[in-house]
């Protein structure tokens, strides 16, 4: 039978890896961009220092880019590894992605960024900028392709079950690649990346400038990331506006959760600012809301509800009704019954499976289950709301703190004067985790409320699992944990100390404490 | 348009690209990692050693991480049952290759010995343990893996932690996992020859004679321990082959010898043994001729024949069980539907060939040697 602790292990292991990976991932779809334009400005104006500015942040974009492989590396087998039921269950659909993932976008940004490093005496120029703009045209494509396969995990369209061979099949694959969730996760994501990229450098730069050593370098690189960030900012926060719409087209569940809408009101529904949700009880102690505002996020209209989460409950429990005689009839069909009457039992009630397969929980039979039992597996389709509450809120609230610090830190980059502006430099300087908290917890908002589902309304988590022991699962994750941890403590030094030397480090005799260098680069 | 069959048959094609792919470049790595402690004695022989690769490790891993994911997609029920029945050696493999990626970016970033001697012992660890165990796999594969499939085709195995693992390190996975460390050191000893300087490419000279030889003898070896040894899987009886994937709808015999039936069969077959051997052999005599060049095309041919051997030898299977041999799985019956093989087959046939020329651009434009005086003049700009 199904062991908690195994499955609580497993559901951590992958958790852990996948946001220890992500602490990597946005600032290389970033810095990528940020580095091609700065080497753009050296090609077009033959200005050393845009080379240095290259080559300086490009080692950063180094250290961490080792990380970002090192941690990639446990997400491509860990679907085999300890998710082997849902890498049969559904590796027709989703592994289509990984693999051109891999082929498309993997090699391109691997291929060229050995030479982005060590090409610079090798190439001309243009060369290197060409190679410059693969690499970052390649992390950017795997980004896409990973949350094509993301998005499919959310809502899985072009895809149909096969009694036959036991698993999920695609039916269309420009359905998988143009599914709308994909598409907003894709542009939200990266965009939050760049933002990410753009803070780094910000804060960086502003180091230097309340320092007053580089100044000259400092501006240019701020300026960049300033006019980068200010663009990629207004992209996260209508993107995740978009995913707000979207969520309430497909995933009304997650959304009901975010906004701890236990009830449905009458449209237009408003949104909650504040509250304190009691998943016991299905209310809300306090609750402080803007009238409108949820409705016109999540259906784009003042005439249309949204769904709370008692209505949801309900329809859930008929559907988990539904999935008992889709298992049954299944069931028949795995026994040989090859009867055109089985079959259509099958046909019309597949779209309800994965609902009854929610009860495997309580009972490995499905077809047995009591009342009780299915009023319990219709409470579990339901995340539990608090944890995604607030960090919905964190995640918005930082949004908004970059869009107010990127806004100020271009307005005064295009006014001249913003090394004069110490105040901005030091909350820029204070302000570094926010784009990786905010990154963190939008993660956690879109894999967590997308529970209990592994594939949403397909595959329960629970079942995803492989045939593994908890031992197993203790030995990995530690092992797992301790390893990252050491090397990210390894990586943050390097940052650190790479930081602090600033561009002297290129050894070029123009810097900051170098023998020669003046304090401030006049170039 | 092409059949479910056809289909299947070219996916298994494929995959046996991709595997022969990664041991031809990032194989070549792991050996480079390997020979490292013993071919580099002062951090400036390592340095060349390191930067002999350096530019195109990353490049080269991504073989690996296709691979896995053409594995996914073709046949995910072997990416399934192997990467979860494998668990420990996963992870064995895993934590290893984590070691490269920072190994090669971190370890010229501080100028403290000790800070780079671990580094370059991670690169070796790096090296060691993934070629080791990879060729430790393959041994198993045709010992059959102990797992079993039930109704829902959800994969059992049996042991957890060291009582999953010691039993795949048994004498004949063992040898096989001997073959590919000493294939890849030797493939890497080729590349050492190529681009590095003296004394690093006199060191690789001398030792990849005795490496050849090696890899020569051990694999004649395992031929024999196939034909005497161990038993091979055979199917008895088989729904159609562009029947939908079922792995529980055929039966399966065990015979000594079974795995040897392919060259009877298809006498064309034994071209992969011969290319093995004669690849591996003419690397040794290019390289005693100062013709690392030729010597490193013939090692890559000598490893292709001796991953095509397997995969031949094999045929049809993929995953063998040896505790319930009904649930092993085929290239017929373990692969995806047709519309995602289709959809595979054309980014395939799309990306390969722009993959591979603009590895090759990117090989041609840092080509030439890599010297002491080279990496010294570099200073931090080289790793």
């Amino acid at each position: 039978m199904i062991d908690p602790l195994f499955i609580e292990l497993s559901r951590w292991q992958f958790a852990a890896t996948a946001m220890y990976h992500f602490l990597f991932v946005p600032l290389t779809l970033g810095l990528s961009w940020i580095l091609f334009i700065m080497e753009s400005a050296y090609v077009m104006t033959n200005n050393e220092v845009y080379r240095d500015m290259t080559r300086f942040w490009g080692k950063l974009f180094g250290i961490n880019f080792a990380l970002g492989v090192t941690t990639g590396l446990t997400m491509e087998f860990e679907f085999g590894t300890n998710w082997a039921y849902y890498s049969h269950y559904v590796g027709d659909v989703f592994g289509a992605p990984l693999a051109i993932e891999g082929l498309m976008a993997f090699f391109l940004e691997s291929t060229f960024i050995g030479l982005f490093f060590l090409g610079w005496d090798k190439l001309s120029k243009r060369q290197h900028l060409m190679v410059t703009f693969f690499t970052a045209l390649g992390s950017n494509l795997s980004a896409l392709w990973i949350l094509v396969a993301n998005g499919w995990m959310q809502n899985p369209v072009g895809s149909s079950f096969s009694a036959e061979t036991m698993r999920m099949e695609m039916t269309s694959f420009t359905e998988v690649l143009f599914n709308p969730v994909a598409q907003v996760k894709f542009v939200h994501t990266v965009a939050a990346g760049y933002v990410t990229a753009s803070m780094f450098v910000l804060a960086i730069s502003a180091f230097y400038m309340l320092k007053g050593r580089d100044v000259g370098f400092a501006k240019r690189s701020f300026a960049i990331a300033a006019g980068f960030g200010a663009a990629a900012v207004l992209s996260v926060l209508v993107l995740g506006d978009e995913s707000g719409y979207t969520l309430g087209d497909v995933q009304k569940t997650k959304l009901a959760a975010i906004e701890a809408e236990y009830d449905t009101h009458p449209a237009p529904a408003g949104l909650s600012l504040f509250a304190v949700p009691d998943d016991q009880t299905m209310t809300n102690q306090v609750s402080v809301k803007v009238p409108w505002l949820l409705g016109l996020i999540g259906t784009r209209s003042t005439d249309q509800q949204v769904t709370g989460l008692k209505d949801l409950m309900a329809q859930h429990e008929i559907r988990i009704r539904s999935g008992m005689q889709a298992y049954e009839a299944l069931q028949r069909l795995r026994a040989g019954d090859s009867s055109d009457e089985a079959k259509a039992a099958f046909e019309s009630r597949k779209v309800d499976l994965g609902y009854g397969l929610l009860l495997k929980r309580y009972t490995d039979k499905v077809v047995d289950a009591t009342p009780e039992q299915v009023a319990q597996a219709a409470r579990d389709t339901i995340p539990p709301v608090l944890p995604l509450f607030i960090t919905f809120r964190v995640m918005v609230l930082f949004g908004f703190a970059m869009l107010f610090l990127i806004a100020a830190s271009l307005y005064f980059t295009l006014r001249r004067t913003i090394d004069r502006q110490r105040w901005l430099l030091k909350a820029l300087l204070w302000s570094l985790p926010l784009p990786w908290v905010a990154c963190e917890t939008g993660w956690f908002v879109a894999e967590f409320g997308r529970q209990p589902w592994a594939i949403g309304e397909v595959l329960p988590t629970f079942l995803a699992t492989s045939s593994l022991t908890s031992g197993d699962l203790i030995f990995s994750l530690v092992g797992f944990i301790g390893f990252y941890t050491l090397l990210l403590v390894i990586e943050i030094f390097l940052m650190v100390k790479y930081a602090r030397l600033g561009p002297a480090s290129l050894g070029t005799g123009r810097y900051h404490g170098e023998a020669g260098g003046a304090s401030a680069h006049a170039g | 348009m092409l059949d479910y069959e056809t289909l299947k048959l070219i996916w298994w094609l494929l995959i046996g690209v991709l595997l022969i792919g990664f041991a031809i470049t990032d194989g070549m790595d792991m050996g480079v990692g390997v020979l490292l402690p013993f071919l580099g004695r002062t951090d400036d022989e390592r340095r060349v050693i390191i930067n002999a690769v350096g530019p195109h490790w990353d490049g080269n891993q991504v073989w690996l991480i296709t691979a896995g994911g053409a594995i996914f997609a073709a046949w995910p029920a072997v990416y399934a049952a192997a990467f979860s029945g494998f668990y420990m050696a996963m992870l064995l493999v895993l934590f290893a290759l984590f070691f490269r990626p920072v190994g090669f970016d971190y370890r010229s970033k501080i100028a403290d010995p000790r800070w780079r001697n671990t580094w370059d012992w991670g690169l070796f660890v790096g090296g060691l343990v993934p070629a080791l165990i990879f060729g430790v796999a393959f041994g198993n594969l045709l010992q059959g893996v102990p797992f079993h499939l039930d109704e829902f085709l959800r994969s059992h195995y049996q042991g957890s932690l060291l009582g999953a693992l010691l039993p795949l390190l048994n004498p004949f996975a063992l040898l096989a996992g001997v073959i590919s460390l000493l294939m890849l050191a030797l493939h890497g000893a080729m590349w050492l020859q190529v681009r590095a300087d003296d004394p690093v490419a006199a060191r690789a000279r001398k030792i990849a004679v005795p490496l050849a030889l090696a890899v020569a003898a051990a694999f004649a070896l395992a031929g024999l321990w196939v034909a005497q040894g161990i038993d091979g899987f055979r199917v008895v009886t088989h729904p159609p082959f562009d029947a939908p994937s079922n792995p529980l709808a055929k039966t399966v015999a065990v015979e000594r010898g079974a795995w040897l039936a392919i060259y009877q069969t298809v006498p064309v077959a034994v071209l992969a043994p011969i290319f093995g051997f004669a690849g591996i052999l003419f690397a040794a005599g290019l390289s005693l001729l100062r013709r690392p060049g030729l010597g490193f095309v013939a090692s890559a041919l000598g490893m292709a024949g001796i991953i095509a051997t397997a995969g031949l030898s094999m045929f049809p299977f993929v995953l063998p069980s040896s505790t319930d041999p009904g649930s092993s799985l085929t290239l017929w019956d373990a692969a995806s539907s047709p519309l995602t093989l289709t959809v595979m087959f054309w980014a395939a046939v799309i990306f390969l060939p722009i993959v591979l020329s603009y590895t090759v651009w990117c090989y041609v434009r840092m080509w030439g040697k890599v010297t002491v005086a080279g990496v010294r003049a570099s200073g931090p700009a080289a790793y």
